[in-house]
């Protein structure tokens, strides 16, 4: 036995070879190494990790299942609960969620929740364990629009309850911000997400794609024409934000979620696949979250040399720290306290630089992180051919502007109740990126699920 | 899937194709497009709507062989299938939004650039169904590249076709035919709707300003899902940053940076490409297609 205050430590592709290919970068416990890190788990009484989980997963019993070596239990007890165990094993942010929460943490490391949900995800699959739909119908049909985190989720938990459920998705294939968006490297797409998307469907969810609500048809023709009696909108985030700094339309400046859309949901990092990419021989990705560090690892993948631009310090990246450390550990060079004041172009309109301000840390915002400052007479030149915007997005207006009676915030989201998804019309709930603004894959997972409920209680009363 | 039940050749290198798309046929409008990917490894290629059939549920396409996906796409046949067809997307035209005793009153003339003549079409046939008199300037580079004139006389006021190099028609382009309407037989407009190369959009919007006429033009930039996801059809329009997919893909033409769109869709050409497209398609190939990304 190791030490126990120490995790088992997770395998992972070296950091040198991994920064020039798209194979997945962590590479998961095997069962023994599984049942060793379980073993760390307390069991506690009132286990405080559950509480911190959006979904509310019973951790310690899963856990307990791992530790005596019953894994199709533990995936079991898991599946009560998520839809999608194999990809929140890989994009969770369980360091500040249930292994936050972990006692295990007070005093050493806190127990691998994470990389232990992955493994028993992955060791279903390899072993073709998958959910199965219920016997018992509740003859109610509900449309869900969009297939990522927040659909399937909603979906899954609904046809779990009985009801007729069909998936409505604009893409050409269902998944949405975990095809589209989370590179192949961290959620590989035919092995994981298209093997949990069929696992959805086990359950009886139809899913349609190509099909643009708000265009092919409204969420009101849904609820009349098609014969839906409730729809969930779980559409995800919109268009991309740009800084609004000049030069910023010039060939060589795009938004993260065009690099990322046309990496992965277009493959364009593979030649047999037509959809082009401009790989660029020095990116800068502007921003510090979780996407701009999806983008950075994408271009330095396709042979660049790649910076991070963000105008406040390490600490407040608003990246997970594994990501980050995996970036760095990759060789992504961190220009940190600094932002770009506009991009400079060639006679060709294409980007040849940033001109870039240094900036230092003033007071505490709105936000409770101190305010960047530019520091006076601290301009330079960045010289980068390539620059990704990574700023978030804002939400998109398809659905919004069309649906009568669905009102939306000062900032375009839907408005929508957080215990149940509850919209301001009808028989209409949403919830995930399209109500919050960016958020995480989790928590988009949370809405769809607490929507499920509400749907569920709405259809049972009607 | 969805199946082409048409396929007819408008000239060398520009094909029509009927395609079964129920939703979008049942929902479209003039004005908006649509995505099409032919197998699991091709691009999206926004194609804007030529005409539609809400009873055979099909979706009429037009696009000219200018790269190596459309050269593709051009090899289907009739029974085959796309494996994706995505629509309707963008904002109808905002004709169709009009009062039609407002539009009836309008002078108005449609002004068709080559393979822009296709979504100039359901335009002016919309027009017509409401009771619309309007007229319309066809042009090309040369005769072969003139398409849909039988189509559009039917439903035009008076079609007006021009070639530059003069092998068919009025010689000249299509701002010499508009200066020939206006000064030399007497013509009149209160609105014109040009839709072609952005080359060609840039310099009617030029004359148009010059005489005063609100101009309206359909622009096809680059684009990945189309949705008003990626933001690779942005363009300016008015000094305001605008998406094409979800804003478009009409503007007013006096507003839109054309120099800046131009730059733009050159912006996955290799120089190698550009070549081999000044040798096939000579000087009239600026890039304004929108469909050799």
């Amino acid at each position: 036995m190791g030490d126990v205050l120490k995790r088992i430590p997770v395998r992972e592709q070296d950091p040198q070879v991994r920064a020039k290919n798209f194979e997945e970068v962590c590479l998961g416990y095997n069962k023994e190494e599984a049942m060793e890190e379980a073993t760390r788990c307390l069991k506690c009484k009132n286990p405080q990790c559950q509480k911190g989980c959006p979904v509310g997963i019973d951790i310690p019993g899963f856990i307990k299942q791992v530790e005596e070596g019953n894994i199709e239990e533990a995936y079991q007890v898991i599946s009560k609960y998520s839809a999608l165990p194999a990809v929140c094993g890989r994009v969770c942010p369980q360091e500040t969620q249930c292994e936050a929460k972990c006692i295990r943490g007070i005093k050493g490391d806190p127990v691998s929740i994470g990389k232990l949900e992955r493994f028993v995800a992955d060791w279903a699959r390899e072993h073709e364990i998958c959910p199965t739909a219920p016997t018992q119908k509740k003859g109610k049909k509900v449309a869900v629009v969009g297939s990522g985190p927040a659909g399937l989720t909603c979906a899954g938990d609904l046809a779990k309850a009985g009801y007729d459920v069909t998936i409505f998705e604009v893409l050409h294939e269902p998944g949405g911000v975990l095809v589209y968006g989370i590179p192949e490297f961290r959620l590989p797409k035919k092995t994981v997400v298209a093997s949990e998307i069929e696992n959805v469907k086990a359950l009886g969810v139809k899913i349609e794609t190509n099909v643009v609500i708000g265009k092919s048809m409204t969420v009101d023709e849904l609820l009349t024409e098609e014969g839906f009696d409730a729809v969930f909108i779980g559409s995800g985030a919109g268009l991309p934000k740009f800084m609004g700094i000049p030069g910023e339309n010039a060939n060589g400046v795009f938004s993260a979620n065009e690099y990322l859309t046309r990496s992965n949901l277009m493959k364009a990092f593979r030649e047999e696949y037509d959809t082009p990419i401009i790989a660029g021989k020095k990116v800068a990705v502007v921003g510090g979250g979780n996407v701009a560090m999806d983008a950075a690892r994408t271009a330095l993948r396709l042979g660049a040399e790649v910076h991070i631009v963000y105008r406040r310090s390490e600490a407040e990246l608003p990246a997970r720290v594994e990501e980050v450390h995996h970036a760095k550990q990759e060789g992504i060079i961190f220009n940190l306290l600094t932002n770009p004041k506009e991009i400079l172009v060639d006679e060709n309109d294409a980007v040849k630089g940033i001109r870039c301000v240094k900036m230092q840390l003033g007071e505490p915002d709105a936000s409770g992180r101190r305010r960047p400052v530019e520091i006076p007479d601290s301009e330079f030149i960045m010289d980068v051919d390539t620059v990704i915007m990574s700023l978030g997005t804002s939400p998109n207006p398809l659905i919004s502007s069309t649906t009568k009676g669905l009102e939306i915030n000062g900032h375009k989201c839907i408005i929508a109740q957080e215990e149940n998804g509850q919209t301001t019309k009808e028989g209409v709930y949403a919830g995930g990126d399209a109500v919050t603004g960016a958020a995480t894959v989790i928590l988009a997972m949370g809405a769809g699920k607490a929507a499920a409920k509400g749907i569920d209680e709405y259809l049972s009363n009607k | 899937m969805y199946k082409i039940t048409k396929k007819e050749m408008l000239s060398d290198s520009i094909i029509l194709m009927d395609v079964i798309a129920p939703r979008v046929a049942k929902h479209c409008y003039p004005g908006q497009f649509v995505i099409v990917k032919m197998d699991e490894q091709g691009e999206r290629i926004p194609l804007t709507i030529c005409d539609y059939d809400r009873e055979k549920e099909t979706i009429t396409i037009v696009f000219q062989i200018v790269g190596a996906s459309t050269k593709m796409m051009a090899k289907y046949e009739v029974g085959d299938s796309f494996r994706d067809f995505t629509g309707p997307l963008g904002c109808k035209s905002e004709l169709i939004d009009e009062p039609i005793e407002e539009l009836k009153k309008k002078k108005i003339l449609f002004v068709a650039g080559g393979v822009g003549t296709a979504p100039v079409y359901p335009q002016v046939k919309w027009m017509k169904s409401q009771g619309c008199e309007v007229d319309c300037i066809i042009g090309a580079r040369t005769k072969s590249l003139i398409i849909l004139e039988e189509e559009m006389k039917k439903v035009a006021a008076n079609t007006y076709v021009t070639t530059d190099d003069g092998s068919y028609g009025f010689k000249g382009n299509v701002n010499d035919m508009i200066k020939e309407l206006i000064h030399n037989r007497g013509k009149s407009y209160d609105l014109v709707i040009a839709i072609g190369p952005v080359i060609m959009m840039k310099f009617v919007c030029l004359l148009t300003k010059e005489l005063g006429i609100k101009t309206v033009v359909s622009m096809n930039p680059i684009m990945v899902d189309g949705t008003g996801m990626c933001g690779a059809c942005r363009l300016t329009v008015g000094g305001q940053v605008k998406f094409a997919c979800v804003d478009g893909p009409e503007f007013d033409g006096h507003l839109v940076d054309f120099d800046e769109s131009m730059k733009r869709q050159q912006m996955y050409k290799t120089e190698e490409g550009r070549a081999i497209l000044r040798q096939t398609e000579g000087t009239t190939h600026h890039g304004g297609c929108g469909l050799c990304s």
